[in-house]
């Protein structure tokens, strides 16, 4: 039994062993470009952030660029879907890495309380005031003290559609939220096309259709108030808001692909293949990166597939962002000078060269995107101003608005499936809110 | 448990022991331990350690900063959530082992029979080689709810359509405002009724939408205007939705289809008179009617919406799905094990209570049974414990809609601890219950193989 036991613990190590090298070997610097800087010669920086794949060959450009500029050996560590579960542990052990990409304000704060983070050097605040809003500013900021950029958004206010399933039944790209539920629902759904493939079994993709319908029917004003829980969840407005997106719910409609049943099954991004690969359905409501999606399907985006902006709901068209946030876990030269780097428009438009990439920052030109959507989606961050808003479960605790199957995701999924319970639906908000913002 | 201490603890309950040792042959006590010091010093490192960090870090706040003794607990048990998991633990505990066990058995007893019995248990063992990550995908699959995607829906719908096909208009539907057609309730689902009468003499126009030309059955043809007819009610259904839009509300236009066989009925003061159904290019005849007022009504069974087959993945049925996905693991290795005690049973003792006139049946309850019995509990044990850490096919095939239903203790240890939660002395709390709840099966095991030892 003993020997079974150790051996097994040994194969495990080895196995921890392995994986560990193999995690490192994603990194390494870009090779000696044709003038390699100096300044941060023999100076490690190891950033962490959730990027795979095409992402990761992206950033790992930016990173190049660092390289070049600063002859950094620059090492890049994947953290996977879950950032917490992989930095939680790093920071309790005591070996963070010099750089992370957080990808929510709410997991910012809660480093700051276990003061895991190291507030932004002077010239890096500069930086920021100089390139971005003061809103940007104020939410990698806690008590005061900055410690975080958001360098790369993603824009979470457009509705994505099939151009084959549009025509068919004779619609235009709606401009409000009546008629988007109304005539253009409707005719779509007579054509025999459902309108909408829904997301719902990601409860994220509910709560980013919440944000966009009470950022344009409350406003930002509200918003702000209820993303810092200092009105509850009980509130008329939100009623308002619940109340709009039933217009989609409503079973009796037939709006969504597959019936309630089957969207709370859906996962994004399934629901894109249903509808784009699969024709199966008019539109997304979801975010830019439906785009990456769609590479798994056949359809083309800009000719098979467009975008629309989200529709006004009340006076103003919403721009809702979510986005990653670069903070610094170690006090060094390195880290700083990456992040102020990160922050310039420089880094931005070398990263957003190959697509896939927005950026919240205000100096970086439409020009430097490379296709009709990404400039689209971008032009429309930029027209905002001011009243661009964070992604707001984003910024609730995470055991509120990034939880699976708890807080606002399971409650605006159970939503789903019986839309006439706004009051029901408002209590269930109100009570998960107090208790995860309480702890 | 891994399969090996599985199987040697089978071996133990098989075969039996040799004779107590006798003398001192043994090394020294010193020279013992420091052979032993390695594997102990792991064990300390990556089994003791961190159990014992696991329980007073359960007494401490998310930050891992203030001790707040039983706090963590509390909060636990006040959890409506955590009851969910409690419960669902329950569930998997007692059924998953037993329907395992079972199950082994049965393929352990058939397979000592057939002739191809290594190639059968060859294929029922081969999915304990897949991960159960893999299984879980698999399974995720498995269970979808569309037919398309869903090979345990696609089998029951295809069955239950043999039996009843499914509806040839089953998302076609009046449109809400100036169709002419209002919904009615009836035993068999919605029909649609016209709201005017109409007399013999008349024809009456049926346009319904909802559905692409291209989905209309075979032999669908241009919509055509019914001539009306002395004695008789004639009138065309039709899609009347124009591809691209445009086209005149409530007349069939030339690009506009019939909808052939559609089953309607005139209905005059509430009862039935007259059935027809409609031909290719939509237009219907009711004949030989009286004078009189008639209301036409589209049957309910044209539109009866199709047998979407079982929710596997809703949350009433989601833990008996995933019960479902780990059998299929694991009845390979009980199989495996309980055909093990098998071949150890002696062949004398059967053959003896056949040549005594017993039935196969008698044969099996009276002596397999509880010759097998030790092997039975070894096996039904080592997969409680199993059970208890469930965690992957759970978190993998239940959706994160009613991944709260589906939650059982391990997975919430997980949730609470990292996937959001962020609260690791809840987490470390949830894990020490969960220990808890091993330990008596442990227990038992340990004792058992004492009780064989001696």
């Amino acid at each position: 039994m003993l020997l079974n036991k150790t051996k097994l613990t040994a194969v495990a190590g080895l196995g921890a062993l392995l994986l560990a090298s193999t995690a490192c070997g994603g990194g390494g610097g870009g090779g000696g470009g044709a003038k390699t800087g100096t300044a941060l010669k023999g100076t490690t920086i190891e950033v962490a952030a959730k990027w795979t794949g095409q992402e990761q060959k992206n950033f790992q450009a930016v990173l190049d660029a660092f390289h070049n500029k600063t002859g950094a050996t620059m090492k890049y560590a994947s953290t996977g879907e879950d950032t917490d579960a992989y930095l939680g542990p790093r920071i309790e052990g005591g070996n963070p890495p010099d750089v992370a990409v957080l990808p929510q304000p709410g997991l910012l704060q809660q480093y700051v309380q276990k003061k895991a983070l190291k507030p932004l050097d002077a010239s890096v605040v500069a930086q920021l005031d100089q390139h971005y809003s003061t809103y940007w500013k104020d939410l990698g900021s806690v008590d005061g003290k900055t410690y975080g950029v958001l360098i790369k958004a993603a824009q979470k206010s457009v509705i994505w559609y099939g151009t084959q399933a549009f025509s068919d039944a004779g619609v235009q790209p709606p401009a409000t939220w009546n008629d988007l539920v109304g005539k253009t629902a409707q005719t779509l759904s007579d054509a025999g096309t459902p309108p909408f493939s829904m997301c719902a079994g990601s409860g994220w993709t509910l709560t980013d259709l919440f944000e966009n319908v009470y950022l344009s029917q409350a406003g930002p004003a509200k918003y702000d108030q209820l993303a810092t829980h200092k009105i509850p969840w009980t509130d008329p407005s939100v009623a308002d808001a619940l109340k709009s997106m039933a217009q989609i719910f409503d079973p009796k409609k037939n709006f969504m692909l597959d019936g309630p049943k089957g969207a709370i099954q859906t996962d994004f991004p399934t629901c894109v293949t249903k509808a784009f690969g699969q024709n199966k359905a008019a539109m997304v409501i979801e975010a830019d990166f439906v785009g990456a999606a769609l590479a798994d399907t056949k359809a083309k985006a800009g000719t098979d597939v467009k975008t629309f902006p989200f529709p006004k709901v009340g006076a103003t068209a919403p721009v809702v962002l979510g986005g990653d946030i670069a903070v610094a876990m170690k006090q060094s030269k390195g880290a700083t000078e990456f992040i102020k780097y990160l922050a310039t428009p420089e880094a931005a438009e070398v990263w957003a060269k190959p697509g896939g990439y927005l950026s919240p920052n205000k100096d970086v030109p439409v020009s430097a995107y490379p296709d009709a959507i990404s400039k689209q989606l971008a032009q429309a961050i930029l027209s905002a101003g001011d009243n661009v808003r964070y992604d707001l479960s984003d910024m609730a605790p995470a055991a509120f608005g990034a939880t699976e199957g708890k807080g606002e995701w399971k409650d605006l999924q159970d939503f789903l499936s019986n839309p006439s319970d706004v009051k029901g639906t408002q209590a269930k908000l109100e009570a998960d809110a107090k208790k995860a913002y309480k702890g | 448990m891994t399969i090996e201490e599985g199987a040697s603890a089978v071996a133990a309950a098989g075969a039996p022991r040799q004779g107590p040792r006798t003398g001192r042959v043994n090394p020294s006590r010193w020279l013992a331990l420091g052979f032993l010091a390695p594997a102990l010093v792991l064990l300390g490192a990556i089994v003791v350690y961190p159990i014992v960090f696991t329980v007073i870090r359960s007494f401490f706040d998310a930050a891992g900063t203030r001790f707040i003794g039983v706090g963590n607990y509390t909060n636990m048990f006040t959890d409506s959530q955590t009851l969910v998991s409690l419960r669902n633990t329950v569930i998997w505990v007692i059924v998953a082992p037993t329907v395992v066990t079972a199950l082994g058995l049965v393929f352990a007893v058939l397979t000592e029979r057939i002739r191809w019995s290594s190639a059968f248990k060859l294929i029922v063992f081969m999915p304990m080689a897949v991960s159960f990550l893999a299984s879980g995908v698999i399974f995720r699959l498995v269970y979808q709810q569309s037919p398309d995607a869903g090979v345990a829906n696609a089998v029951i719908v295809s069955v239950h359509d043999a039996f009843a096909p499914p509806s040839p208009y089953p998302e076609a539907h009046p449109r809400p405002a100036k169709s002419g057609l209002t919904a009615q309730k009836t035993a068999g689902g919605t029909a649609y009724v016209t709201t005017s009468a109409v007399r013999p003499g008349q024809t009456a126009l049926l346009p319904l939408v909802g559905m692409k030309d291209t989905d209309l059955p075979a032999g669908a043809k241009t919509a055509a205007a019914a001539r009306a007819a002395p004695g008789a009610v004639t009138g065309t259904v039709w899609l009347d939705f124009t591809r691209g839009g445009g086209g005149t509300l409530g007349r069939p236009d030339r690009t506009e289809k019939g909808m052939p066989q559609m089953t309607m009925e005139a209905v005059s003061g509430g009862r039935t008179v007259a059935t027809t159904t409609s031909r290719d290019d939509g237009t219907f005849t009711f004949s030989g009617l009286k004078p009189g007022a008639y209301r036409l009504r589209l049957t309910a069974d044209n539109f009866a919406p199709p047998f979407g087959g079982v929710t596997w993945l809703g949350p009433t049925l989601i833990t008996p799905a995933i019960i479902g996905a780990y059998v299929w693991v694991w009845a390979g290795f009980a199989m495996v094990l309980i055909a093990a005690g098998l071949a150890a049973i002696p062949r004398e003792a059967l053959e003896a209570a056949r040549v005594d006139g017993a039935t196969e049946w008698q044969v099996f309850r009276r002596v397999t049974m509880p010759l097998l019995a030790p092997v039975l509990t070894v096996v039904f044990v080592t997969l409680a414990i199993n059970v208890l850490k469930i965690f992957d096919l759970v978190f993998i095939i239940a959706p994160g809609s009613v991944q709260a239903d589906a939650s059982v203790l391990a997975l919430d240890m997980w949730r609470d601890s990292f996937g959001g939660g962020n609260d690791y002395g809840l987490g470390s709390a949830v894990s020490v219950v969960l220990f808890v709840l091993v330990v008596p099966a442990m227990i038992m095991n340990i004792r058992r193989f004492r009780r064989e030892q001696e």
